[in-house]
């Protein structure tokens, strides 16, 4: 069985880097959530440094927003799940029963 | 009143328009050529009904409150989508591989089709989206009535009543129309999503016009704006860590679980791969929605009078500028906004009204099943438009009897609190197999509770339901039961307060309950079937093989589905068991395919309880759960077995394969040599026979002439006898008569002879160099004039064929593990890849011969070393003709070799 495509241990590099991208699409959210917490030490205007003003808090926000779109939809329109097979094992990450990371 | 009347005919214009929209696209999508309605772009657009009226215009308000919190709103959703790949995806494949009709039917069907949680879904669904849909109505009513006092009528002649009364009506009539079409709630309604689209268009598209003018038309562009903004009372950052992060959470909880989101978002989204699009298109949609809510919040303070409703500031910014064309567009993006929100949701909460109360009901009291004639699908359906009328109906007399206002308009946070508490049942759901039915059960419970007692019922308002003083002080004076301070923590704000503690014990109840119980086996064969979706194509199945009729089960489906339908089905199930005609066999397989078909009908639950009552109750046990394991597991194996099979197979057949190419190159050789053999014959026989009719004939010849003659007559000979002798030597060899004379003797030695032999006979000049090592000193014991010829033979190849300008022959001698290696090396150009498998075989030669042996030296030698228990054979890379000749130093069984 060890060289049957559910198990297979190597890949050649196009479907080694399908399985990264979905990795980074993974990281997507995680980035967008941590960015988006930022915010959280900002000093408010009750506090006794100046508060960060609302356009700087504004453009913050919005250009981490674009950000987002923009790697989300570079890395979603360059994944090919469903089109080639091995991509699709990449994508099927219940094969891989408990660990998604041990490709 | 004129402007009143242009407002009422352009929203019935736009309405019309709206029906028209969604009957073109019913019509196209029932010819089936409108491939674009399921487009990617489509279903981003139909999941916009996230934004409602209420955070059309709410947005700004709730910025003029609080500033930027009102970002988070939709910061929830963007994470949720830009990581569809974790959850997204996963409830897109279980809702079209089970045929989910709600979120509801979700949760009950991966708790083993339990109809007591989807009724409790159910329940919360309804509590949490009627005063939801009230706020819509609030909202379009509202809109009106700013309308109305702008154009100087005042609250006389517009009736705030009537005007929601006529909104509810034409919207449970639309939805009636377009969203209890067809029963299958599977088959996309592509009327309404396509209008839900058109609509989000138009919200979009007024939003950012009343963005542009105000940053633009008013602000004089993006420099005075922003500083406008820093001048406002908006300018510094006020948002309390706890509600920035706590609110972002929420909404997207709220994404996932708001009944109409799971719609549009599952039910609706049959293709995984609009995924793809929606994942960035729809944070984007989210992103503008959000772009100009700030600005116009600000301006809003600065060109409107104080006091003035900061939620209609989209409205009453441009008509006070008197841009009254961008304000009825704007009235039109928010009507959109309401509209959409109050179609999807009717439709998706009506579908889990008429799919788990209903129609439970119905089986229960009518006796159900099979023994009822008619067509359920009319009771389906008409359950389902009353649920539609019925729900749209309680969200007016909701929203008549709180009166619209401020503790309305605080409803919209507190409903997403409600739905949010299914979120750890589904979630456990699809990601952990060990979730029970009664875990996810006392989970929603608690959840649900706590939501009731701090969140919901003290959102009407003080002394509705609960009084100020039992707020203040708990009920019965006990404070750490307050509504608003839980277990004593008291400062916390209310939805802060109310999320923390129903999601902390939600979640607590549900994992400790779950890691508690034992499921049923339904439940556990739902759990693995929900969490392994991308494992399982299809379905283990659910039934085991009954006495069920066919006949029976056919008169159902035909009740549920139609006739068509129904007949469709089972023809297909028919010719996949290979039996002839309309009636499948009731096995395991077609009963779980038709109680899919069943579940996009009616749901999971009842599906499943209409097939029970058929096949007799007998639904899988423990021990067919096993049984289905251990059939998977043997057919692994069995699989495994097959693939070790065919990888021998194919070995196998590479083997033949080769062979076969050898013995048809074989064959050609052989024919090649046949005529070559008799060319060799008869060479020498001709020059005989000629030189013997000359001695015969001739009288007058001279002596010496004569000896000449004689001389050649005998070489000729002596030709065809040497060639005789190793046709008969190889014939011996072969057949293993030879007898072997074991001597002893140094390999120096024996090599040495064969270099003396070699030069002796030949007149070309083969440098030969050996190379002894400390090798060159073993006694051998073996038949050492066999091992001479094999030296001889290969050293007389390398002097024949050899085809460098100056021949080089190095002899290398090795020893090892009792045998003898010598490894003879010429600088000539080597042998052919294609020849070096032949080259040993009887009568080949390669090439061209120039020195016309017959082919059978390396034949015979390789028999030669086969006797003595060694081999000789081709070396490649050596960078010429290299051949190695190993054997043992002694020949330990003579007998054998005799």
């Amino acid at each position: 069985m060890s060289d049957s495509p559910q198990h297979r241990l190597f890949l050649e590099r196009r479907s080694y880097q399908q399985r990264r991208l979905v990795d980074a699409l993974r990281l997507l959210p995680i980035l967008g959530l941590l960015l988006w917490l930022v915010p959280l030490i900002w000093a408010r205007a009750d506090d006794v440094v100046p508060a960060v003003s609302v356009v700087s808090a504004s453009v913050f926000i919005f250009a981490v927003w674009v950000v987002l779109i923009v790697l989300g939809a570079f890395m979603s329109s360059r994944a090919s799940f469903g089109d080639d097979p091995e991509a699709q094992d990449a994508a099927g990450d219940a094969r891989n029963k408990g660990s998604t990371w041990n490709s | 009143m004129e402007q009143l009347n242009l407002l009422i005919g352009v929203s019935l214009a736009y309405v019309v328009a709206l029906f028209l929209i969604a009957f073109s696209a019913e019509r196209a999508a029932r010819k089936g050529g409108a491939r674009w309605l399921r487009s990617p772009w489509v279903y981003t657009l139909s999941l916009s009904i996230y934004c409602t009226g209420w955070t059309f215009y709410g947005a700004v308000g709730f910025a003029v409150r609080s500033g930027l919190e009102f970002v988070t709103i939709y910061l929830g959703p963007t994470l949720v989508m830009l990581g569809w790949w974790w959850i997204v995806r996963k409830l897109v494949r279980i809702g079209r591989n089970h045929r989910i009709t709600s979120i509801a039917d979700l949760i009950s069907s991966r708790f083993g089709k339990s109809n007591l949680l989807a009724i409790g879904v159910t329940i919360l669904a309804v509590v949490g989206t009627t005063p939801y849909i009230a706020l819509q109505l609030q909202s379009v009513t509202l809109s009106f009535g700013i309308f109305a006092g702008a154009s100087g009528e005042g609250t006389g002649s517009f009736h705030a009543g009537t005007t929601a009364f006529w909104v509810a009506a034409g919207l449970a009539l639309f939805t009636v129309l377009f969203g209890t079409r067809n029963l299958d709630v599977n088959e996309r309604h592509d009327g309404v999503v396509m209008a839900i689209a058109v609509e989000a268009v138009v919200k979009l598209f007024a939003l950012i016009a009343v963005g542009v003018f105000v940053v633009w038309g008013i602000a004089g562009g993006i420099g005075p704006m922003m500083a406008q903004m820093n001048a406002s009372g908006l300018a510094e950052w006020n948002v309390s860590g706890g509600r920035w992060a706590g609110l972002m959470f929420l909404s997207a909880a709220a994404f996932l679980c708001l009944p109409r989101m799971f719609h549009v978002l599952v039910v609706e989204g049959d293709d995984e791969r609009h995924l793809r699009t929606a994942s960035w298109a729809f944070p984007a949609y989210l992103m503008l929605m959000s772009l100009f809510v700030i600005p116009i919040a600000v301006t809003g303070l600065n060109v409107l009078p104080a006091g003035a409703n900061p939620d209609m500031f989209v409205l009453t910014v441009p008509l006070s500028q008197g841009q009254d064309t961008l304000a009825i567009l704007s009235f039109l993006g928010g009507l959109s906004s309401a509209t959409s929100m109050v179609i999807v949701a009717s439709i998706a909460v009506s579908t889990m009204v008429s799919n788990h109360i209903v129609m439970p009901v119905w089986i229960a009291t009518t006796g159900g099943g099979a023994s009822v004639s008619g067509d359920v699908r009319y009771v389906v359906l008409l359950a389902r438009r009353i649920s539609i009328a019925a729900v749209v109906m309680l969200a007016y007399f909701y929203f008549r009897l709180s009166g619209g206002g401020a503790a309305l308009a605080a409803i919209g946070l507190v409903s997403f609190v409600g739905v949010a508490q299914v979120l750890p049942a589904m979630l456990g759901g699809i990601f952990w197999r060990g979730a029970t039915r009664l875990g996810a059960l006392a989970g929603l419970t608690a959840g649900s509770a706590i939501w009731v007692y701090t969140l919901f019922l003290p959102s009407f308002g003080s002394d509705v339901v609960f009084s100020g003083a039992m707020m203040q002080a708990g009920p019965l004076g006990i404070s750490w039961l307050a509504p608003h301070a839980l277990f004593g923590i008291t400062g916390l704000d209310p939805i802060l307060h109310c999320l923390l503690w129903s999601m902390v014990l939600n979640t607590g109840a549900f994992c400790i309950v779950s890691l508690l119980t034992f499921p049923t086996p339904l439940e556990r064969l739902q759990g693995a079937q929900f969490v392994n979706v991308f494992e399982h194509g299809a379905s283990a199945s659910g039934w085991q093989g009954s006495a069920a009729q066919s006949e029976d089960l056919m008169v159902m489906a035909q009740r549920i589905l139609g006739p068509r339908e129904a007949q469709a089905l089972f023809q297909r199930a028919a010719s996949q068991q290979g039996v002839a005609g309309l009636m499948p066999l009731p096995d395991p397989a077609f009963l779980t395919s038709l109680e899919r078909a069943l579940a996009g009908s009616v749901g999971a639950a009842t599906a499943h309880a209409m097939v029970g009552q058929i096949v007799g109750g007998a639904s899988v046990s423990v021990d067919d759960l096993m049984a289905v394991a251990d059939e998977s597991a043997q057919m692994m194996e069995y699989s495994s077995k097959l693939e070790a099979q065919s990888t021998e197979l194919q070995r196998t057949a590479e083997q033949l394969r080769r062979a076969n190419e050898k013995l048809t190159q074989l064959s050609v050789q052989k024919d090649a040599f046949l005529s070559q053999i008799s060319h060799e014959l008869r060479t020498p026989m001709t020059s005989i026979r000629s030189f013997s009719e000359i001695l015969r004939d001739s009288t007058s010849l001279e002596a010496e002439a004569k000896a000449k003659y004689a001389g050649i007559i005998h070489s000729e000979t002596l030709r065809l006898t040497r060639l005789l002798d190793d046709l008969l030597d190889l014939a011996v060899l072969e057949e293993g008569r030879v007898t072997l004379n074991i001597s002893q003797a140094l390999l120096a030695d024996v090599i040495d002879t064969a270099i003396t032999s070699v030069r002796g006979s030949a007149d070309q000049s083969l440098a030969i160099k050996v190379d002894h090592g400390a090798a060159g000193e073993l006694m051998l014991s073996t038949d050492t004039d066999r091992l001479a010829q094999v030296f001889i033979n290969l050293m007389s190849n390398a002097q024949k064929y050899c085809d460098a300008d100056v021949p080089q022959l190095i002899v290398r001698v090795r020893f090892e593990d009792g045998r003898a290696i010598v490894d003879f090396v010429d600088n000539g150009s080597g042998i052919a890849p294609d020849m070096r498998d032949v080259i040993f075989e009887k009568f080949a030669r390669v090439g061209e011969t120039k020195a016309g042996g017959a082919g059978l030296g390396l034949a015979i030698s390789r028999e030669v070393m086969h006797r003595l228990g060694g081999d000789v054979y081709y070396l490649p890379g050596q960078g010429g003709t290299a051949f190695r000749v190993e054997f043992p130093i002694k020949l330990t069984t003579p007998s054998e070799a005799a």
